[in-house]
C-alpha cells in the first residue's frame, strides 16, 4: 500500500465492490421474463406473485434493513389499493400508469403521516400502533360504504389501456408484464437506495440505533424516511393488485395480508431484497398446493407452516431446506444487496 | 483561554438516586483532560449527560460557548462533540471501512445520499482512507468487524469517533479490556491525536491517565472532589484517601 | 336515562373483556410474551360450554366452569409442548408463533363447527330484564357484572393474600430475582398461563351472548384483548381493569353516540393513548 491515490482508490474499490451486478441476479430476472412466454396460461398467478412480490418487498425495506416491525403494512396496500381503484372509477385519472403513480403517493402521503406514530415506545407498542392504524382503515372504509362499496368492494371498475397503448387481455399477460416491468423499476430504484450511504446509515441504525446517533446519524429522520418510502411501494402493490383484477375490497386491509405478508418475508429472508420476491413465489405455490388439498380452508395450513418455521428457527430451517437457494441467495449477497451475511442473526 | 466544553451545576437523578451532583466541569480548549474515580463515581453518566444520550435534571452544558443542553444526540455530533463507548458498540456484521465510511459520510454531508452508490464520490475515500490508515486498520478494512481482534476493534472505535473530525473527543475508558499486548496501539494513538482537538478521557489505568493528561478531575459519588495538575492531584490526600480506602485501584 | 343504561351495558362490556384479557395481560408482564392467540383459549371454553348446553343439555351454571377448566387444560398442554420453547426469542418470534396457531384454530373451528354464529342457550330467568332501582336492565349483563365482578375480586384475593400470589408477583417484578429466592419462575407460568386460559375460556363461555360466538372470534377481538393489555400495562390487575372499563364504556358510547364511526373511536383512543404513554396508562408494560 503505497501513496495516497492507491489507497483511495482501493477504498472506492472495495466500496463499490458490493453494489456490482452479480449473474445471479440477472438470471434470476432473464428467467422472470422468460416466465411470460414459459407460462402461458398462468398469467393471473404470475400477476399475484409479482405484485406480492412488491409487497414483500416493501416489508423488506423497513423490517429488514431498518429493523422496523410492522403488523399493519396492509394499511397502505389497501389505501393505494382503493386509490387506484376509486381513480378508475371515477374516471379521475384514466391511464393506469399515472393512476399507479398518484395511488402510490397517496399512500406515500399516509405512511408520511403515520410514521411519527411509529417511532415511538417499544417493539410491542409499534406492533400494537400498526395493527391499530390497518384496522382503522378498514373499519372506515367499511363504515364510508357508499365510496368504498363497504364489504362488497369497489366494483365496476373498467381499466384504460396502459400509456394508452396496451390494453388488459383477458388472459391476464398484459397485465402480468406491467406487474412485472413496475416490480423490476422499483426493484432497481431500491438497490440503489440500500448501496446508498443512506442505506448504509439504515442498516447501522438497525443494528445499533444508539451507536448510529453517536456517529451523528438522524436516526428518526432517517426511519421516517424509509417508512415513506416503503409506503409507496406497499402502495403501488395494492394498485397493482386492483388494477390486474379490476377489484377493490377491505380484504386489502386485512390483519391476515399482513400476516400472510410475513410469512413470505421469513420464507425467503430479510435484508437483501431478493426475500420478498423469492418468498412470494414459494408462499403462493405453496397456497395453491394447499388449496387443492383443502380448498376452503388453506389458511390452516399456512398457519401450521408459520409454526414450524418459527419453532424449528428461522435461521436453522434455511440452512437445511433452502440449501440450494441459499447458493444463490448467497451470490446475491455477495452482488451487494445484502444487510445481513451472517447467521444468527435475529430481529 | 477558551472553553471547549463545560458544564453549570449539571444534576442527574434516577428516581430518588444523585448521580451527578452540581457538576460544573471546565475543559479548556486543546487540552487533554482526564476524569477518574472510583468505580460507580458517575463518569459514564457524565459522558452520557455530555453527548445527550442522558437528559439533566437541571444544569447546562456548553459546547464551545454555546448551549447544547436540548441538543439531540447527533446534532451534537455534528457540532464538534464525538464519543467512545467503554463497551465496544461496533457492527459485528460491518468491515471497518463501511463503519468509517458511514461516519465520513455523515461527516461530510453526505450520509443521507440515497441515489449515489457508496465509495463513488473521491474525497469521501480520501478522508476513509487517511483515518483507516492512521489507525493502521488498512489492512484490515474489509473484514468484518467480529473477526478482528479485540485491540483492534478498540482502535476502530476510535477511530470511529476520530472519523467524524470533531472539536472535543470523549474517550469511554479506551483501553478497557485490552490485552497487554495491543494496549502500546491504543496508547500510541490516544497519544497521537491532534493536538487542536480537546480530549477528555475516563480511565482506569492510572500509567495512561499520568502520562496522557495535563489536567485531572476526580469524581466521587458523582461530585467534583478534586481538580488540579496530575502531580497536585496525586499528592491530595483526599483522593489518596478516595483510592486506597477503595482497596488497590487500576 | 339512557346515559345510565349505555354505563351499565358499558362496565358489564368492560368487566367481560377484563376477564378475557386479563390472562394475556399476566402472560405479558410475567414472561414478556405476547400471545396473540390468547383468543383461540377464549373461543374454545365458548364452543366447551356451547356443546354442553345446546347438545348434552347441561345447566347454564355447571358448564360455566367447565369452560374454564377445558380451557385451561389446553392451555396447560400448548404452553408445556410449544409455547415454553419461544420465552426467550423476539416478539416477533412469538407474535408470528401465535398468528400461526390463530390460523389455525380458527380454520379448525370453522371446519369443525361452521361459519355461522353460536349461540347458547341461556335458561329462562337470565333472558330479558329487570327492575333495579327503577332501571330496566338486561338480566344477563347483570349476571355477567356480578361472576366478573367476583373473579376480579377473586383474582385480586390469589394475587395479594395467597402464596403463590406473592410468588407470582415477585416474578412479575423481577423473574431472575425471583429465582434467586427459590421461586420455581417455570412452575408459577405454567400454572398462572393455564389459569389465565381457564379465564379467557370462562369469558367466552359468558361473552357468546354478548360479543358473539364463532370461529373467527381470535381474529375479531384480537385487538381488544391487545389494547386492554398495552393501554391497561401489565405490572399491576388495576391497569387492565382500568382499561378495560374505559374499553368497555368508550365502545358501547361511540356506537351508541356515532354509529357510523363505531370501532374507529376504539382504536383512534388506543393510539392516541400509546402515543401519549408508550408504555400504558398505568404501568409498565413489558419493554424488557
Amino acid at each position: 500500500m503505497s501513496g495516497e491515490g492507491t489507497m483511495q482508490s482501493e477504498v472506492g474499490a472495495s466500496a463499490m465492490a458490493r453494489a456490482r451486478w452479480r449473474w445471479p441476479e440477472v438470471m434470476f430476472w432473464l428467467l422472470a421474463a422468460a416466465a411470460i412466454l414459459i407460462f402461458p396460461n398462468r398469467y393471473l398467478l404470475l400477476t399475484e406473485i409479482a405484485w406480492l412480490g412488491l409487497f414483500a418487498l416493501s416489508l423488506d425495506l423497513i423490517l429488514g434493513y431498518a429493523g422496523i416491525v410492522s403488523l399493519g403494512h396492509a394499511a397502505f396496500f389497501g389505501f393505494g389499493g382503493y386509490a387506484a381503484g376509486l381513480l378508475a372509477l371515477h374516471g379521475v385519472v384514466k391511464e393506469p400508469v399515472l393512476a399507479l403513480i398518484v395511488a402510490g403517493l397517496a399512500a406515500m402521503v399516509l405512511g408520511f403521516a403515520t410514521s411519527f406514530l411509529v417511532m415511538r415506545g417499544s417493539d410491542l407498542t409499534r406492533l400494537m400502533v400498526t395493527l391499530g392504524i390497518a384496522l382503522l382503515l378498514r373499519e372506515l372504509a367499511n363504515k364510508f360504504s357508499n365510496i368504498t362499496g363497504g364489504s362488497d368492494g369497489l366494483q365496476g371498475i373498467e381499466m384504460q389501456p396502459i400509456l394508452g397503448l396496451f390494453a388488459f387481455d383477458m388472459f391476464g399477460k398484459v397485465g402480468f408484464i406491467y406487474c412485472l416491468v413496475v416490480l423490476f423499476v422499483l426493484f432497481l430504484l431500491a438497490r440503489r437506495l440500500v448501496n446508498s450511504p443512506f442505506g448504509l446509515s439504515l442498516r447501522a441504525i438497525r443494528n445499533n440505533p444508539l451507536r448510529a446517533s453517536a456517529i451523528g446519524i438522524p436516526v428518526n429522520r432517517r426511519l421516517i424516511a424509509i417508512y415513506t418510502v416503503s409506503a409507496f411501494y406497499a402502495g403501488v402493490a395494492g394498485a397493482l393488485s386492483t388494477q390486474t383484477t379490476a377489484l377493490a375490497s377491505l380484504d386489502g386491509f386485512a390483519f391476515e395480508r399482513s400476516a400472510d405478508l410475513m410469512l413470505v418475508l421469513i420464507i425467503g429472508g430479510t435484508g437483501y431484497l431478493y426475500g420478498g420476491l423469492i418468498g412470494a413465489v414459494i408462499f403462493k405455490l405453496l397456497q395453491e398446493f394447499f388449496s387443492a388439498i383443502t380448498p376452503q380452508f388453506w389458511q390452516f395450513w399456512i398457519g401450521a407452516v408459520l409454526i414450524v418455521i418459527v419453532l424449528i428457527g428461522r435461521e436453522r430451517l434455511h440452512r437445511w431446506v433452502m440449501f440450494v437457494p441459499r447458493l444463490v441467495a448467497g451470490q446475491f449477497a455477495r452482488a451487494g444487496t445484502s444487510a445481513v451475511v451472517s447467521k444468527g442473526e435475529t430481529l | 483561554m477558551t472553553l471547549a466544553l463545560e458544564t453549570v451545576h449539571l444534576e442527574k437523578a434516577f428516581g430518588g438516586l444523585r448521580v451527578t451532583r452540581d457538576l460544573s466541569l471546565k475543559i479548556e480548549a486543546g487540552a487533554r483532560h482526564a476524569l477518574i474515580g472510583p468505580n460507580g463515581a458517575g463518569k459514564t453518566t457524565v459522558i452520557n449527560l455530555l453527548t445527550g444520550v442522558l437528559k439533566p435534571n437541571s444544569g447546562e452544558i456548553l459546547l464551545e460557548g454555546s448551549e447544547i443542553t436540548g441538543m439531540p444526540v447527533h446534532k451534537r455530533v455534528l457540532r464538534g462533540l464525538s464519543r467512545t463507548f467503554q463497551i465496544n458498540q461496533l457492527y459485528p456484521d460491518m468491515t471497518p471501512l463501511e463503519t468509517v465510511g458511514l461516519a465520513v459520510s455523515e461527516h461530510l454531508g453526505h450520509g443521507s445520499d440515497w441515489w449515489r452508490r457508496m465509495g463513488t464520490r473521491g474525497h469521501i475515500n480520501d478522508e476513509i482512507a487517511e483515518n483507516l490508515a492512521r489507525f493502521h486498520l488498512l489492512d484490515a478494512m474489509n473484514e468484518r468487524t467480529s473477526t478482528l481482534p479485540y485491540g483492534k476493534q478498540r482502535l476502530l472505535e476510535i477511530a470511529v469517533a476520530i472519523a467524524a473530525k470533531p472539536r472535543v473527543l470523549l474517550l469511554d475508558e479506551p483501553a478497557a479490556g485490552v490485552p497487554e499486548s495491543e494496549r502500546h496501539d491504543i496508547l500510541a494513538a490516544v497519544a497521537s491525536l491532534p493536538r487542536d482537538v480537546t480530549v477528555l478521557l475516563i480511565e482506569h489505568d492510572m500509567d495512561l491517565v499520568f502520562s496522557f493528561a495535563d489536567r485531572i478531575s476526580v469524581l466521587v459519588n458523582g461530585a467534583l472532589l478534586v481538580e488540579g495538575a496530575p502531580d497536585e492531584v496525586a499528592r491530595d490526600p483526599q483522593v489518596k484517601a478516595v483510592y486506597l480506602g477503595e482497596g488497590a485501584d487500576a | 336515562m339512557t346515559l345510565l343504561t349505555i354505563l351499565f351495558d358499558g362496565v358489564a362490556y368492560g368487566m367481560l373483556l377484563f376477564v378475557l384479557a386479563s390472562g394475556l395481560a399476566v402472560t405479558l408482564g410475567l414472561m414478556n410474551f405476547v400471545n396473540l392467540a390468547h383468543g383461540a383459549f377464549a373461543m374454545a371454553g365458548g364452543y366447551a360450554c356451547a356443546i354442553l348446553v345446546n347438545r348434552m343439555g347441561w345447566p347454564f351454571f355447571a358448564a360455566l366452569p367447565m369452560a374454564f377448566i377445558v380451557s385451561a387444560l389446553i392451555g396447560a398442554v400448548m404452553e408445556r409442548s410449544l409455547y415454553r420453547h419461544l420465552y426467550h426469542r423476539s416478539h416477533l418470534d412469538q407474535v408470528l408463533f401465535t398468528i400461526g396457531l390463530v390460523f389455525m384454530a380458527v380454520t379448525a373451528m370453522d371446519y369443525v363447527m361452521g361459519s355461522s354464529q353460536t349461540f347458547i342457550k341461556l335458561p329462562d330467568y337470565l333472558q330479558g330484564q329487570i327492575d333495579l332501582f327503577g332501571l330496566n336492565v338486561g338480566r344477563y349483563r347483570l349476571m355477567i357484572i356480578m361472576i366478573c365482578g367476583l373473579l376480579t375480586l377473586a383474582l385480586q384475593m390469589i394475587l395479594s393474600k395467597t402464596r403463590f400470589g406473592s410468588r407470582l408477583r415477585a416474578a412479575v417484578d423481577d423473574p431472575r430475582a425471583a429465582s434467586g429466592l427459590g421461586i420455581n419462575v417455570p412452575q408459577v407460568f405454567a400454572l398462572t398461563f393455564a389459569f389465565g386460559c381457564g379465564l379467557a375460556g370462562m369469558g367466552g363461555a359468558l361473552g357468546a351472548e354478548i360479543l358473539g360466538l364463532d370461529p373467527y372470534f381470535p381474529l375479531k377481538f384480537m385487538i381488544y384483548f391487545l389494547i386492554v393489555v398495552t393501554v391497561g400495562g401489565s405490572s399491576s390487575i388495576t391497569g387492565p381493569f382500568m382499561a378495560s372499563l374505559l374499553l368497555g364504556i368508550g365502545d358501547v358510547a361511540g356506537k351508541y353516540y356515532v354509529p357510523k364511526l363505531g370501532a374507529f373511536v376504539i382504536y383512534t383512543l388506543m393510539i392516541v393513548i400509546l402515543l401519549w404513554r408508550p408504555n400504558g396508562l398505568f404501568g409498565r408494560t413489558a419493554t424488557r
